[in-house]
């Protein structure tokens, strides 16, 4: 891709996001994602009480906030991992908090997941393999007539490939995913998730654990996306990362969103240095 | 002590009517258990429904022979259906728990009295068989010879020199069919499980969330897995019921799915020949040790201080639960098992 592509895509989001005030629930342009009070309690426990939250189509937007502070419960909800006491969301048109999980996939948004599901016992090809949609041969009885889906396996295993060696897992391919490190298997689940081709994807702590030089290619892989014209969401508590790539910052704190902004507002934002402090405070209380 | 006659009768019962089912069995629990990860406790039900559902369809009914098939597979269908609807959404143990009271409950209504006039009760029933024995393409005459394979008055005999093997007229006719049988579900097996949807069946034994997360209805996964497993189960209820020509509801105890289940992680479970290999390793282990206990007990190789010849059938099953015991301990992953698979964590 070249350079002044990549600008496009960069410039682009940025104008969609251009005069968005950065207060929490701040309506966007093109939202591919909006979510209206959200809510999941365990037991006396509020983890997610989201009051309203838009993401702008096209654009990268991180999720940031304590430990504790609800995004992979937020996450597992728009996915369908979870369901919520109440609430509702859109995705690209479509109610989707009635969605099953797999539902919610075909739809177009895929997740990753912080805690990585790696297929242990299958090759990381056929871990790739098993991400593509709309396989003819997985229904049952086309099983057993290979020459019915021959071809597409031939097409998916040629995404697949550029996929691996983009992900630099290509030598890996033949190992079982179970054999891999956990960076490794981090790339795995991205590269995996991309294999569906959503149009939006949420990656829960993408970088946690990649070394650091892999960790710019795969910044540069994210920002490829966005230029794709995929919507990226993603969870991530170092801000230098944020910072490089995010386009939009979306900040939560004890379940609730607290505040919005780009990540030079969201630096700024004496909120958000509170609520880390606030965390900080009662972990060392502790 | 005639060990020449010892080891034929072990070998003749190794690739035997007996094996076969175990052999059928197995496949069905491969598909469940070896490739989807799922827990069916019950396949003897399974089992049961095709065994019944002929012997009902025949006898009962007065249907034609290969309606009665069609009733076996149906209801091993319903039972499969009736068994996942409300488990295969819930942690893998569910189906576990509903499957082994399914088929305690599928056997104790086999043997109520409410309705023996039909079912024969406890002591089940027969006289459903000769729809199938009238399909024997040779006649009880023939006689021929082809190398070391001979036919007389319709009885196989197979003579490696040192040992032979032989065959009634109706055993070898269940082995044709039976060996038939299992050759095409291991085909199919084979075509399935290298097909994308075998691979789905992979992954959700791996981790069923991830499956989801990439867009699969693994409950319509694992659904079929699970009625396709049970209809092969039905197959080997059929061929059990009819190498028997008779069924008997107390042949239906859990202790034979727990065959199946030492048949399979025997062979290795995920494998494709693992059920055949295991089956034929079971029963021969099986055979040789009874046979030979016995023998040696009548040549008074072992005197009756020792051993009587009523011992011999714990001592075998004895003998048989070490030897399982040793095998995971030392083959986890069985004959053909691949033991790289075994040292990743699954969670
Ligand atoms: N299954 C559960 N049962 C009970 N409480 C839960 C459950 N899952 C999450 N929680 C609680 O909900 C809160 C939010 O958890 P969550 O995992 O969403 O945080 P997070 O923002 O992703 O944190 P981290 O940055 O550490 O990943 C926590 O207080 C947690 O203890
Ligand atoms: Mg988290």
């Amino acid at each position: 891709m070249s350079d002044k592509e990549t600008k496009a895509g960069k410039t682009a989001a940025g104008a969609a996001l251009a005069g968005v005030p950065p207060e929490p629930g701040a309506p966007k342009q093109d939202a591919i994602l909006s979510a209206t009070g959200v809510r999941r309690a365990f037991g006396g426990l509020v983890a997610v009480d989201v009051e309203h939250v838009e993401i702008q189509r096209g654009t990268i937007t991180a999720l940031i906030g304590p430990n504790g502070a609800g995004k992979t419960t937020f996450f597992n909800l728009l996915t369908g991992f979870d369901r919520p006491s109440k609430g509702s969301w859109e995705f690209d048109g479509r109610r989707a908090d009635r969605m099953r999980s797999y539902q919610v996939a075909r739809a177009g948004m895929v997740r990753t997941f912080q805690l990585t599901k790696a297929l242990t016992r299958m090759t990381v090809l056929d871990n790739m393999l098993i991400g593509a949609a709309d396989q003819v041969g997985e229904r049952m009885w086309a099983g057993l007539f290979p020459g019915l889906w021959k071809k597409q396996e031939a097409e998916n295993q040629e995404r697949a490939l550029a996929l691996l060696e983009r992900f630099k897992l290509i030598e890996k391919r033949e190992h079982y995913a179970g054999e891999l490190s956990g960076g490794q298997r981090k790339l795995l689940e991205m590269a995996r998730a991309l294999m569906l081709e959503p149009k939006m994807i949420m990656l829960d702590e993408p970088m946690a654990g990649v070394n650091p030089a892999l960790k710019q290619s795969l910044l540069e892989h994210i920002k490829d996306l966005r230029e794709d014209g995929m919507t990226v969401l993603f969870v991530e508590h170092d801000m230098d990362m944020v910072h490089e790539i995010a386009d939009w910052v979306a900040v939560m704190a004890a379940g609730q969103l607290i505040t919005e902004g780009t990540p030079d507002q969201i630096s700024a934002d004496q909120r958000v240095i509170d609520a880390y402090l606030g965390a900080h405070h009662d972990a060392a209380q502790h | 002590m005639d060990w020449q006659f010892v080891f034929s009768q072990a070998l003749t019962q190794a690739i035997g009517p007996t094996m076969l089912v175990y052999a059928l069995g197995a496949i069905g629990l491969n598909l469940q258990f070896g490739y989807t990860g799922l827990l069916n406790f019950g396949q003897a039900a399974f089992a049961a429904m095709g065994a019944y559902g002929l012997a009902l369809g025949v006898v009962a009914w007065g249907l034609p022979f290969w309606w009665a098939v069609v009733i076996g597979l149906g209801a091993a269908c319903v039972m499969a259906l009736l068994l996942g609807i409300p488990t295969l959404r819930l942690r893998a143990d569910y189906l576990a728990i509903v499957t082994i009271a399914a088929a305690e409950i599928v056997r104790r209504l086999a043997r109520a009295t409410v309705w023996a006039d039909t079912t024969g009760g406890s002591d089940g029933m027969r006289g459903f068989s000769e729809p199938f024995f009238a399909l024997i393409p040779w006649d009880r005459e023939s006689t021929w010879t082809l190398l070391f394979v001979s036919m007389d008055s319709g009885r196989l005999a197979v003579d490696f020199g040192i040992f032979e093997l032989q065959y009634s007229y109706r055993d070898t006719w269940i082995m044709v069919v039976g060996w038939a049988l299992v050759l095409f579900f291991t085909g199919i097996m084979a075509l399935l499980i290298h097909s994308p949807w075998g691979r789905v069946l992979k992954g959700i034994r791996e981790d069923e969330e991830a499956v989801r997360s990439l867009g699969k209805n693994v409950f319509a996964f694992k659904m079929q897995a699970l009625v396709l497993g049970g209809i092969i189960g039905a197959v080997a209820g059929f061929l059990f019921a009819l190498s028997r020509a008779n069924v008997q509801p107390d042949t239906f105890t859990t202790d034979f799915t727990f065959y199946f289940y030492v048949v399979l992680i025997l062979g290795g479970a995920a494998r494709i020949f693992g059920p055949v290999l295991g089956a034929a390793l079971f029963w021969f282990l099986y055979n040789i040790l009874s046979q030979g206990l016995s023998q040696a007990i009548r040549a008074d190789v072992i005197p009756p201080s020792v051993l009587d010849s009523t011992q011999v059938g714990p001592l075998v099953f004895l003998l048989l639960g070490l030897g399982m015991v040793l095998l995971l301990i030392f083959r986890p992953q069985g004959l053909i098992g691949n033991k790289k698979e075994l040292l990743f964590d699954v969670r």
